[in-house]
């Protein structure tokens, strides 16, 4: 699926309102390793895009590599609403 | 079923490690370390003391609350991941120096959710064996000084021992229910193989552990019909601050109900959540519900409630 640019503007939204600041440019940048994000600002992402796009992200699905980049959470929520 | 808490032990070294000592060592801040966990200080064990040495202290300080001799046990319980062999655990010794001659003596050697699975099992075993002491003890300084440090595991942790005596006779609490989890695929995520280093996934780690704690502390409380809000107390496995925190949030229960002391002596592994409940109790609280609940390596995780007698 291609990317969708309103999908993405919403996460890039949403990663600002967690991190208080803006999103990186590079939508494949890690939000981890850029140090933009610490552990304990990934359930509180995790609980915005819930809120946010309306979908459950089961336990199963809670891996850290899902959420690292605004890139990797447009592809995760693309597979979500396949 | 009747299982009660009768008394709660614990023990604490003496050396006070502050944050100062650590982030010289780190290269790092003290305020970035109490920033990220909520850690001021913590408490190392001096070279010599072993976990047992520990678990005997905290057992010893329990029994005398409870006013019975080790002797009358009917089972030992001792949880501790960082334990000085391989096997024998550290369980027979404890039975040994405490004077329990022949009743059976269990490790569980998983580390911070142990006590709360030591508690769950002695509910069971109690009506059948008599009297279970449930032990929790770490010498986590040992494990995290494997040079060259890791920040991240090297500020957390602190040593210490917690107990607890439950009995089928009638206590101050009565055990109602517990919920046991494991999920097995994330056992690389926080791990110790042999002596170190300490291998821990924070990421996964802390995202697990924010959704499973509160979801497994409301499973146990739905199936007793105990809301969120009439808990007096939730005495956690003592994380990180920043965890106790969230699960406070998710739970929807005023801050002073989660109880911490994770401030001042780190995260003590297995032996937090029993340290816990030792000081809360020193604090002669108002009787009502109190939930446990710890998660940790493994990952293993879970939740407990107990009453005021009935």
């Amino acid at each position: 699926m291609s990317p969708d640019s309103t999908r993405r503007q919403r996460l890039r939204t949403l990663v600002q309102k967690v991190a208080g600041k803006p999103a990186p440019d590079d939508e494949q940048e890690s939000l981890f390793e850029s140090g933009l994000l610490d552990s304990f600002a990934l359930p509180d992402l995790v609980s915005a895009i819930e809120t946010e796009f309306g979908v459950k992200v089961p336990d199963s699905d809670l891996n850290p590599r899902k959420f690292d980049s605004i890139e990797r959470m447009d592809a995760y929520l693309a597979d979500r609403t396949q | 079923m009747t299982a009660h808490l009768h008394a709660f032990g614990a023990f604490l070294p003496e050396r006070v490690v502050a944050n100062a000592e650590l982030a010289e060592r780190l290269g790092c801040t003290s305020e970035w370390i109490e920033k990220v966990s909520g850690i001021q200080e913590r408490r190392w064990a001096a070279p010599e003391t072993t976990v047992a040495d520990m678990a005997i202290a905290a057992a010893e300080d329990c029994l005398g609350k409870a006013g019975i001799a080790a002797s009358t046990l009917g089972m030992l319980i001792v949880a501790s991941g960082s334990g000085a062999r391989g096997f024998p655990g550290p369980a027979a010794e404890v039975a040994a120096r405490l004077g329990m001659d022949s009743a059976p003596a269990l490790d569980l050697p998983i580390a911070s959710a142990g006590s709360l699975f030591g508690l769950a099992l002695a509910m069971q075993m109690t009506e059948i064996y008599g009297d279970v002491l449930v032990v929790g003890a770490e010498k986590m300084s040992a494990v995290i000084q494997t040079e060259p440090l890791d920040q991240n595991t090297a500020i957390l942790f602190g040593d210490g021992a917690g107990a607890v005596l439950v009995s089928a006779q009638t206590g101050r609490w009565r055990l109602l229910d517990a919920v046991l989890h494991t999920d097995g695929q994330y056992r690389g995520d926080l791990a110790l193989d042999g002596i170190g280093p300490l291998r821990m996934n924070g990421l996964t780690v802390i995202l697990q552990a924010a959704r499973k704690m509160p979801a497994s502390i409301t499973e146990v409380l739905e199936r007793q019909n105990i809301s969120a809000q009439q808990v007096s107390v939730f005495l956690l496995h003592q994380a990180n601050l920043n965890l106790l925190t969230r699960v406070g949030k998710a739970l929807g229960v005023r801050p002073e109900t989660v109880f911490s002391n994770v401030q001042r002596y780190g995260n003590t592994s297995s032996a937090s959540m029993l340290i816990a409940a030792s000081e809360w109790v020193a604090g002669n609280p108002e009787p009502g519900p109190i939930v446990f609940s710890a998660f940790g390596a493994g990952f293993h995780w879970g939740a407990i409630v107990a009453d005021a007698r009935t």
